[in-house]
């Protein structure tokens, strides 16, 4: 049998149901896991009292012949995005440092009450801005992953949930929340060789997750496979009067509905997604990606994005503009850090604060954002990128009338070491070049590890459905995973 | 309709002075416009405010449909086109007033589109002295919290109870051309959403607030450059701000100078506005459509329900009072300004089934004795002492001669007194007025033989004199005859002894 710390969620699960060890042996399995781990600098802040407690609950009910929830016994971790209550959460930012929330996401409370504990809140870039973790205020993640040149250069875990994509592959938890605004969940996923699913806009509440571009943001699961994804969204979605935008839809069972046969399913391949210099590799896979569906028994047809090599461009312009309004918060008057020179006033306290409190990439974003805002360039910007949006979501409308659903590589290479490109912010922006036209568009998507490149780095496959059709994604997903049998994990090191 | 002369005599002619103003309207509501935090006035500093309010991260707001409800059934009631697509934006900027750092309104695409007031400029005459002034919109918005400057020596305290309540902004089009219509319109305007129900109207809690934007120019010229002026709370206050601004602009112009597009603040203590920050200070707001709410689509339906939830407007009520009840023209104008006094001379009126009969004196006796009282003892007239039913007994008691008129006044002073209905007093302090002619003429005959001189006098010719023995004869019954049946009995005796 295998090690408690190698299982997933549907392992902990049928372990849990068939009595081979409680809930609290998990949850203890998983806080030594996390103490020992403590030089990937994944974990900002360690909640064991909370997975024990969770664990206790799901032990009680067990004995008491209760039906357990749907994340039973699973610890698990927690982007430091979702405000947890008691806990401190700061995004990764030094504005937001000493900040205790009152109040439990919609997202994190619904993982709570469908019985999962939570082992800590997990690093991540700045304010979810960054595609390397580099931008977080306590230090990058480090990947578990290392190439296998025999060197140990440090990797980047992908971002913008680079310590939930850590703490997975590392199995240092068996599942993690994530929350993808251009990528964040699918990249990092690719990055670490893991499964990362973004579900359509509006699945999952925002409801006390910290807004960074609130058109975009949306939370999902990260995790060791497609079953593990899909137990874990059925837990984390649902409706929210709270927030607006929530989708007023049932949750389907999409673990009840997975098969991998994709008989009758076509499946696209849009042309504009050869981007230049991809690597072979990466190509190479994704060819063997429709070898894969095709065997599933699935159509495959080639399809056109036009207005693909615009997604970016807009991306850039829409996340920024709502997040430098989202964080006009941030201004030391309520909570978080409070920077007041000696004789400051008001903005004299907002321009200190704000000064020591936002990292660089977070202030080039909210000066991103107040330019294509501002007067006399609204238009120039902000209009026509809401119009590019408009655009792209067309490109799949039409699409969809030639195909289910879509595969693309996730990212456009495999993880690179730290340092590599912080140095140089348009080479990171184009990390997101496949997540960010789904997103835009707010379609559901799954990154699923596909393979290894020449120097043992994990690459992923991405596939993209149609808004609300989680289920065939999923499928596909599941498809693709049977046929890959990726296996890889990243040799203990630390 | 009448043009006004309102006019600003400068060193070079005559002035003229072009209003307009956007006013703010506290929606009507338990809870503000996305969060559900209440709204009470006068609440202990901050317990009124929730996460939302605060703006703490991650914190999303709901609109509250009561505030889309009120505002549509404004629109309607000023005939505004209901716009029924609409949209909220985001207006950036910092102020420690501003948790979010931004204020939810609409810019692009507010609730109501375009409408119109009419405005009266004479009460006694309403119909001849009209005039119609444009609404150009009303949109929907957040309000901002409050900075307490004066709860310490260096630092300012920020009360967020107000942050986040509900305002309809009404803006009117440059339309008013005197301060007297600026606050014609402000009454009228006031008067139409406390018949709606969306705003109580009360200046003085900040219920209701205008920025004034005035500017001058030479009759039949362009536009002038307008100055606003923030924030003002009180009819008298807004007039005055007309009255500087207009003067202050004229003296600039002539002397040479130039009006910059600027908002100012009014200062009541020193009657004068000053300037707060000028066009090239002017905050970029930055506005672009919130993304963490939806647009607002209305259907035909609610829009009809909003409709049919409307009361009698007073514009239709002054017209029904005129022309069905036959009231005189002031006295419909004045029972309709305020809703609550129509309310109550309705009830007054439900005490029969013919009002018409009884409405002229009701509505005489209303304004003249009831808005007296009511003035003298400081109270508005929901809290009158005296209901509509107990009006209609005394005004009953009236109308069929069981009292005049002139001890009706002394049976309604008991009446605000004691609270006691007026038969029961009547009764009571024996006020019954007497018409019995065999007790009247037997008085008549006493006071006659007490005045012999005068009786020859009179019957020589000097009329005058009637009015003497009118007073003896009610003097000797305690003013409780019946002044009419007593002119005649008068008539009768002393011309047939003559």
């Amino acid at each position: 049998m295998a090690e408690i710390f190698e299982l997933g969620i549907s392992g902990i699960r049928s372990g849990i149901a068939s009595g081979d060890f409680s809930a609290k042996e998990v949850a203890e399995t998983f806080i030594a896991r996390v103490s020992a781990a403590k030089s990937l600098n994944a974990v900002l802040v360690e909640t064991p009292d909370h997975a024990l407690a969770a664990a206790e609950a799901t032990d009680k009910a067990k004995a008491a012949g209760e039906t357990l929830g749907k994340m039973a016994g699973v610890p698990i971790g927690m982007k430091d995005l979702f405000c947890t209550e008691g806990v401190a959460t700061t995004a990764g930012s030094l504005i937001l440092e000493g900040f205790t929330p009152q109040y439990e996401s919609t997202v994190s409370s619904n993982l709570f009450k469908a019985g999962a504990g939570m082992l800590g809140k997990l690093n991540m870039d700045q304010f979810a801005m960054g595609s390397s973790n580099e931008t977080s205020a306590f230090g990058n993640v480090i990947s578990p992953w290392r190439r296998n040149d025999g060197g140990n250069t440090d990797l980047a875990p992908g971002g913008s949930s680079g310590g939930s994509a850590a703490v997975v592959a590392g199995r240092i938890a068996p599942a993690a929340t994530g929350t993808d605004t251009g990528g964040s969940i699918r990249q990092p996923a690719a990055f670490v060789g893991i499964t990362g699913f973004k579900p359509t806009y509006g699945r999952c509440s925002r409801w006390g997750t910290i807004a960074f571009a609130s058109s975009l943001d949306q939370a999902g699961p990260m995790a060791h496979d497609v079953r593990d994804c899909a137990i874990m969204l059925e837990a984390m979605s649902g409706f929210d009067p709270k927030d607006s935008t929530s989708l007023d839809l049932p949750v389907p069972e999409w673990e009840a509905g997975l098969k991998s046969d994709l008989a009758g399913k076509r499946i696209g391949i849009p042309k504009e997604y050869r981007v230049d210099n991809m690597p072979p590799e990466i190509e190479a896979l994704w060819q063997q990606g429709i070898e894969w569906l095709k065997d599933a028994g699935a159509k495959i047809v080639e399809v056109s994005l036009p207005h693909t090599k615009y997604a970016l461009p807009a991306y850039y312009i829409i996340a920024p503009a709502e997040a430098s309004s989202n964080l006009a918060r941030y201004d030391g008057v309520r909570y978080g850090m409070r920077d007041l020179p000696d004789g400051a006033g008001l903005q004299d306290m907002y321009a200190a604060t704000r000064e020591s409190g936002f990292g660089p990439e977070v202030k080039r974003r909210i000066m991103i954002g107040t330019y294509v805002l501002s007067a006399g360039y609204y238009d120039a910007y902000y209009t026509q990128a809401q119009k590019v949006r408009t655009l792209i979501s067309q490109d799949f409308d039409k699409a969809w009338e030639s195909c289910d659903l879509l595969l693309t590589p996730t990212a456009p290479s495999a993880a690179f070491g730290l340092g590599e490109k912080s140095d140089d912010p348009l080479a990171m922006y184009l990390n997101d070049v496949f997540t960010v036209p789904s997103s835009l568009a707010g379609l559901p998507a799954i990154s699923v590890p596909a393979g290894l490149d020449g120097q043992g780095l994990p690459l992923g496959l991405q596939v993209i459905g149609k808004a609300l059709d989680e289920q065939s994604v999923f499928n596909a997903g599941l498809a693709l995973e049977e046929r890959a049998g990726f296996v890889a994990k990243p040799e203990q090191w630390w | 309709m009448t043009e006004s002369t309102y006019r600003i005599q400068g060193g070079t002619g005559e002035w003229e002075v072009v209003i307009g103003l956007e006013v703010h309207a506290q929606i009507t509501t338990n809870a503000k416009l996305f969060s559900g935090a209440s709204t009470e006035f006068g609440a202990e500093p901050n317990t009124q405010v929730s996460l939302v309010d605060a703006a703490m991260p991650g914190m999303l707001p709901v609109l509250n449909k009561e505030c889309v409800r009120q505002a549509v059934r404004t629109g309607l009631a000023i005939n505004a086109q209901i716009n029924k697509y609409s949209r909220f934006d985001r207006k950036n900027y910092f102020y420690a007033d501003l948790p979010q750092g931004y204020q939810i309104s609409q810019l692009y695409h507010p609730i109501v589109g375009e409408g119109k007031i009419e405005i009266s400029l004479d009460e006694k005459d309403p119909d001849a002295h009209g005039k119609t002034i444009g609404v150009e919109r009303i949109h929907i918005e957040q309000d901002a919290g409050k900075l307490m400057h004066d709860q310490h020596p260096t630092m300012s305290y920020v009360d967020l109870n107000r942050c986040g309540v509900a305002l309809m902004e009404i803006v009117s089009m440059p339309d008013m051309t005197s301060p007297k219509e600026a606050a014609a319109y402000v009454r009228k305007l006031r008067s139409v959403l406390r018949y709606v129900g969306s705003c109580d109207g009360n200046m003085e809690q900040g219920s209701m607030r205008a920025d004034v934007n005035v500017s001058v120019r030479k009759p039949g010229d362009e536009l002038g450059t307008r100055t606003e002026t923030k924030n003002v709370n009180s009819l008298r206050y807004i007039q005055q701000v007309i009255e500087y601004e207009a003067q202050r602009q004229v003296d600039v112009i002539e002397s040479g100078g130039d009006i910059v597009q600027e908002t100012r603040l009014f200062d009541p203590d020193k009657n004068e506005t000053r300037s707060m920050r000028s066009k090239e200070d002017a905050h970029d707001y930055r506005y672009f459509p919130d993304p963490d709410l939806l647009p607002l689509e209305l259907e035909d339906d609610y829009i009809f329900d909003c409709k049919a939830s409307l009361p009698e407007l007073p514009d239709e009520k002054r017209a029904r009072y005129k022309n069905v009840l036959g009231l005189s023209a002031y006295n419909a104008a004045v029972l309709t300004a305020e809703h609550e006094t129509a309310i109550w001379f309705e009830e007054l009126l439900e005490t029969t089934d013919e009002p018409e009969k009884i409405a002229s004196s009701a509505a005489n006796w209303l304004t003249s004795e009831l808005f007296g009282a009511l003035n003298k003892m400081g109270l508005s007239i929901e809290k009158s002492p005296v209901s509509p039913q107990q009006a209609a007994e005394l005004l009953g008691l009236i109308a069929d001669g069981t009292i005049s008129g002139k001890i009706a006044k002394q049976v309604f002073e008991i009446m605000l007194e004691t609270g006691d209905g007026a038969t029961k007093i009547v009764e009571e302090k024996g006020l019954k007025q007497e018409s019995d002619t065999g007790a009247i003429e037997k008085v008549i005959a006493d006071v006659m033989a007490a005045n012999e001189d005068k009786v020859a006098q009179y019957r020589g010719g000097k009329d005058k004199l009637f009015g003497f023995f009118v007073g003896q004869t009610m003097k000797a019954m305690q003013g409780k005859a019946n002044p009419q049946v007593v002119n005649e009995l008068l008539k009768k005796t002393l011309g047939d002894a003559g």
